[in-house]
C-alpha cells in the first residue's frame, strides 16, 4: 500500500508500562537497506520504540504495545506471528555488549543452530566464519574461536554480538546505543562496520551521539517525551530542522 | 535549648566530645552483647560436640575373648574340603564356644553358674564365627586360639562404662562374673579391637553386632530418590515461576505457599506420605523409595527458593541476548540461564539434602523405623535411615547402645559437615563474577 522500498512501517504505536505511557501514537516508515537513526533526550522512548520492532517488549511483563507494525507487509503485532520467528528476521544488538559466557564459536553458532540453519558442522563453520568476517572480527579471532567470549575487549565483544545477530541472516538489524560502552576507537570501528552492513540490512540505530547519527545514518528521527517530533533526511534534520525542539536538542539546549 | 550556632568553637568541640563519649559507650555495650551471644553459642556447640564424642568414641572398639577351639572339620565339610552349608547350619557353633569357655573355668558347676559364664560371650559369637568361616569356604586352621566377641556387658565393663562400685543387684554383671572376666584378663584372653562390624553391619538386637551400614545405605537410597524427584521438579517450578507465570493472584498465592511450605513441620510431610503414598497408592512400607519421596516433598521448597534466587542473579542481558536472536523462552532458560545458575542451584540442593538427611519424623511416619537386620538392597526393600537408627538405639535399654548411638551421631554430623563443605567449595569454585 505504501512505497515498495519501505521495509518497516509503524502506525499509531502506543506503548504503556503499567499505567505510564512511554510512546504516544508514533508512526514512521523505515526504508530498506538504509540506516535510520533514533535520537532524543534520554528517557524519551527510543529504546522502547526499537524493541517494538522485534517484540522484545513482550519480555517485560508490564509493557503493553498497541498499534500496527508492518514488516514486509505483515503486521508483526498480530497474534499469529511467533516472536521467535520474527526475531530470526529482525536481529538486535544491545547497549551493553552481552556475549554468552561461552566460546566465541558457540556465541555465533547458537542462532543458526536453534533455527536449524546448518545441516552439517561444515555449514555451521562456514556461517560462523562468514558472520565474523561481516562483523570485521574474523582476523582477530580466527585462531581462537574456542576461547571464552568474555575474554575479548569491549569493542570486540560488541562486534561479536553483531556477528551473532547476523549469523541468523536477518533482514533488519536493530542497534540500541551499540557504542555507548565503547571507547572512541572501538566506536569508529563499529561505525565503519555499519557503513559496510547497510547494503545488506535495514539498520535502525539508537544513539545519543548526534555526530554518530550524522555520520552513519541516511534518515533521522527525533523523539521527545514519547512522541516522534521530526523525521526526515539526516542532512536536513541537522542543517535545517523543521521543529524548534529538534533544533534546541541538536544545538545542545536539551540534553 | 542550646543554640549550637552561637557556641564558640571551643564549646562546640566540648559538646561534641560529650556526645561522642555516649556514642562510644553505646557501641561498646552492643559489642559486648554480641561477644556474649557468640560465646554462648560456641560454648553450647563445644559442649554438645564433646559430649557426643566422649560418649561415642569408645564404640570404635569392641572387646573380644580368646577361646581355644578344636573345630570338628569332618562334621562340616564335603568331600572337596569346602564347607557344606547344610551341615554348617546344623552344627551347634554356639555350643562349641561355650564348651571351650567352660574349659577355662573347670570349677564352674551347676546350671545357673554355667549359664552365667556363657553370658560373657556374645549371643551372636557362634553365628558370626560360622559366617566368617562360610565366607572363606574352607577351614584352614581348625584348632588353635580364636578371638570372638564378648557380650556387651563385658564390653562395657572393659571400657570402664560399667562401674564395679555400684551394688551388685543394680549391675548387669554379678561379682562372680566380674571375677571371671578379671581371670580372663589375667590370662591375656581379653582384648579390644577396632569395631569393624559397626561400619559393616546393619542393626541387631545385640549391641556388639549392631552397625550403621544398613541405616547409611537406607539414607543414601532415600536421598538419591529425593534428588531424582526434587531437583527436576524444583528447577522446572522455579523457571516457570520466574519466566512464565503471569503475574497475578494465582502466582502470588503459589509464591506465598511455597514459602510457607518451607516452614511446615516435617512430620506433616510424613503424614502426607502415609496418607497418599502408602494409603492411596499402596506403596510398600519402610521403603527408601517412599522415604525419599516424602523427603523430596520436604526439600522441594528449599530448592525452588534457591533456584529462583540463582536465576535472578543471572543478568537479564544474557536472557535478552538469547531471546534477541530468536531463542524460545524455554531455550533461553535452559541453554543460557540455567547453566549460569547451576552453582547456586547445586548449593541449594545440597543444603536441602543435608536437611533431609537429618530428618527423622517423616520417616517414622512411613515406617522406616522398623528393626531391620539386613543392609537394604533396593529402593523397595525395608530400610531405616541414619537419624532413625540413632533414635532407635537411644531408646534401647542397653548401655552399649547408648555408646553406639553417640558414635552414629558423630557419623551423621560428619556426613552433614562433608555435605555442607561440598556446598561451600562448589560455590567458591563455580561462582562467577559479573
Ligand atoms: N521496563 C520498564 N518498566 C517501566 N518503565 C520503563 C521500562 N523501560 C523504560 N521505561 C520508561 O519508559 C520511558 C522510555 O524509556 P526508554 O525507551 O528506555 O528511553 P530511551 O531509550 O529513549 O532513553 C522512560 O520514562 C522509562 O522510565
Ligand atoms: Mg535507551
Amino acid at each position: 500500500m505504501t512505497d515498495m522500498t519501505n521495509k518497516l512501517t509503524a502506525k499509531n504505536v502506543d506503548v504503556f508500562y503499567g499505567e505510564k505511557q512511554a510512546l504516544k501514537s508514533v508512526s514512521i516508515d523505515i526504508q530498506d537497506k538504509n540506516v535510520t537513526a533514533f535520537i532524543g533526550p534520554s528517557g524519551c522512548g527510543k529504546s522502547t520504540f526499537l524493541r517494538c520492532f522485534n517484540r522484545m517488549n513482550d519480555v517485560i511483563p508490564s509493557a503493553r504495545v498497541s498499534g500496527e507494525i508492518i514488516l514486509d507487509g505483515v503486521d508483526i503485532n498480530s497474534d499469529d506471528i511467533d516472536p521467535v520467528l520474527l526475531r530470526a528476521q529482525v536481529g538486535m544488538v544491545f547497549q551493553k555488549p552481552n556475549p554468552f559466557p561461552k566460546s566465541i564459536y558457540d556465541n555465533v553458532s547458537y542462532g543458526p543452530r536453534i533455527h536449524g540453519l546448518a545441516a552439517h558442522k561444515d555449514d555451521l563453520d562456514a556461517i560462523v566464519e562468514d558472520s565474523l568476517k561481516k562483523a570485521g572480527l574474523w582476523a582477530e579471532v580466527a585462531d581462537r574461536l574456542q576461547d571464552q567470549a568474555t575474554g575479548l575487549s569491549g569493542g570486540q565483544q560488541q562486534r561479536l554480538c553483531i556477528a551473532r545477530a547476523i549469523a541468523v541472516n536477518p533482514s533488519v538489524l536493530l542497534m540500541d546505543e551499540p557504542c555507548s560502552a565503547l571507547d572512541p576507537i572501538a566506536t569508529a570501528v563499529i561505525e565503519d562496520l555499519i557503513e559496510g552492513l547497510k547494503s545488506r540490512y535495514s539498520i535502525i540505530i539508537v544513539t545519543h551521539s548526534m555526530q554518530q547519527a550524522a555520520r552513519v545514518s541516511e534518515k533521522t528521527a527525533y523523539f521527545h517525551l514519547g512522541k516522534l517530533v521530526e523525521f526526515g533526511d539526516t542532512k536536513q534534520i541537522f542543517t535545517n530542522p523543521a521543529h524548534e525542539q529538534t533544533e534546541a536538542y541538536i544545538s545542545g539546549k536539551i540534553g | 535549648m542550646t543554640n549550637f550556632a552561637e557556641l564558640s568553637t571551643e564549646d562546640r568541640l566540648k559538646h561534641l566530645q560529650g556526645t561522642l563519649a555516649k556514642r562510644h559507650a553505646k557501641e561498646k555495650r552492643l559489642k559486648t552483647y554480641g561477644i556474649i551471644a557468640i560465646t554462648f553459642a560456641i560454648t553450647f556447640l563445644v559442649v554438645l560436640l564433646t559430649t557426643v564424642v566422649s560418649n561415642g568414641y569408645t564404640a570404635l572398639q569392641q572387646t573380644e575373648m580368646r577361646l581355644a577351639l578344636d573345630i570338628p572339620v569332618e562334621e562340616l565339610v564335603d568331600e572337596n574340603g569346602t564347607i557344606d552349608l547344610k551341615k554348617s547350619a546344623d552344627f551347634n557353633w554356639s555350643g562349641m564356644l561355650k564348651k571351650s569357655l567352660r574349659k577355662n573355668f573347670p570349677e564352674v558347676k551347676g546350671m545357673m553358674d554355667r549359664r552365667n559364664l556363657s553370658d560373657l560371650l556374645s549371643a551372636n559369637a557362634g553365628y558370626e564365627l560360622r559366617q566368617d568361616l562360610e565366607k572363606m569356604g574352607r577351614i584352614d586352621r581348625p584348632s588353635g586360639y580364636f578371638w570372638v566377641k564378648t557380650s556387651d556387658d563385658v564390653d562395657m565393663l572393659m571400657k570402664g562404662r560399667m562401674s564395679r562400685d555400684i551394688p551388685e543387684d543394680q549391675r548387669r554383671l554379678s561379682n562372680v562374673q566380674i571375677g571371671w572376666v578379671d581371670q580372663l584378663v589375667d590370662q591375656g584372653a581379653i582384648r579390644k579391637v577396632f569395631n569393624k562390624s559397626f561400619f559393616t553391619k546393619a542393626d541387631s538386637r545385640e549391641p556388639e553386632s549392631a552397625g550403621i551400614l544398613g541405616a547409611v545405605v537406607g539414607s543414601a537410597l532415600a536421598l538419591i530418590v529425593t534428588v531424582v524427584f526434587a531437583l527436576p521438579l524444583a528447577v522446572m517450578a522455579a523457571i516457570y515461576l520466574e519466566y512464565f507465570a503471569k503475574p497475578g493472584r494465582v502466582t502470588d498465592l503459589i509464591e506465598v505457599n511455597i514459602n510457607n511450605l518451607a516452614a511446615v513441620p516435617s512430620i506433616v510431610f510424613g503424614l502426607l506420605g502415609l496418607a497418599v503414598f502408602l494409603g492411596f497408592f499402596g506403596m510398600p512400607r519402610s521403603a527408601p523409595l517412599v522415604g525419599g519421596m516424602v523427603l523430596a516433598l520436604m526439600t522441594l521448597p528449599t530448592i525452588i527458593i534457591a533456584t529462583r534466587a540463582s536465576i535472578r542473579a543471572v543478568p537479564s542481558s544474557i536472557r535478552d541476548a538469547a531471546l534477541g536472536i530468536g531463542a524460545s523462552p524455554m531455550q533461553a532458560a535452559l541453554d543460557h540461564v540455567l547453566p549460569l545458575a547451576a552453582p547456586g542451584i547445586l548449593t541449594g540442593t545440597i543444603i536441602g539434602l543435608a536437611q533431609a538427611l537429618g530428618e527423622t519424623a517423616p520417616l517414622i511416619m512411613i515406617g522406616m523405623v522398623a528393626f531391620i537386620v539386613d543392609v537394604p538392597d533396593g529402593l523397595t526393600s525395608p530400610a531405616t535411615a541414619l537419624p532413625v537408627q540413632i533414635f532407635i538405639w537411644s531408646d534401647s535399654a542397653e548401655r552399649a547402645f547408648y555408646e553406639r548411638s553417640s558414635l552414629a551421631i558423630v557419623c551423621l554430623l560428619l556426613f552433614l559437615i562433608v555435605m555442607n563443605l561440598t556446598a561451600v567449595i562448589l560455590r567458591k569454585k563455580l561462582e562467577r563474577k559479573w
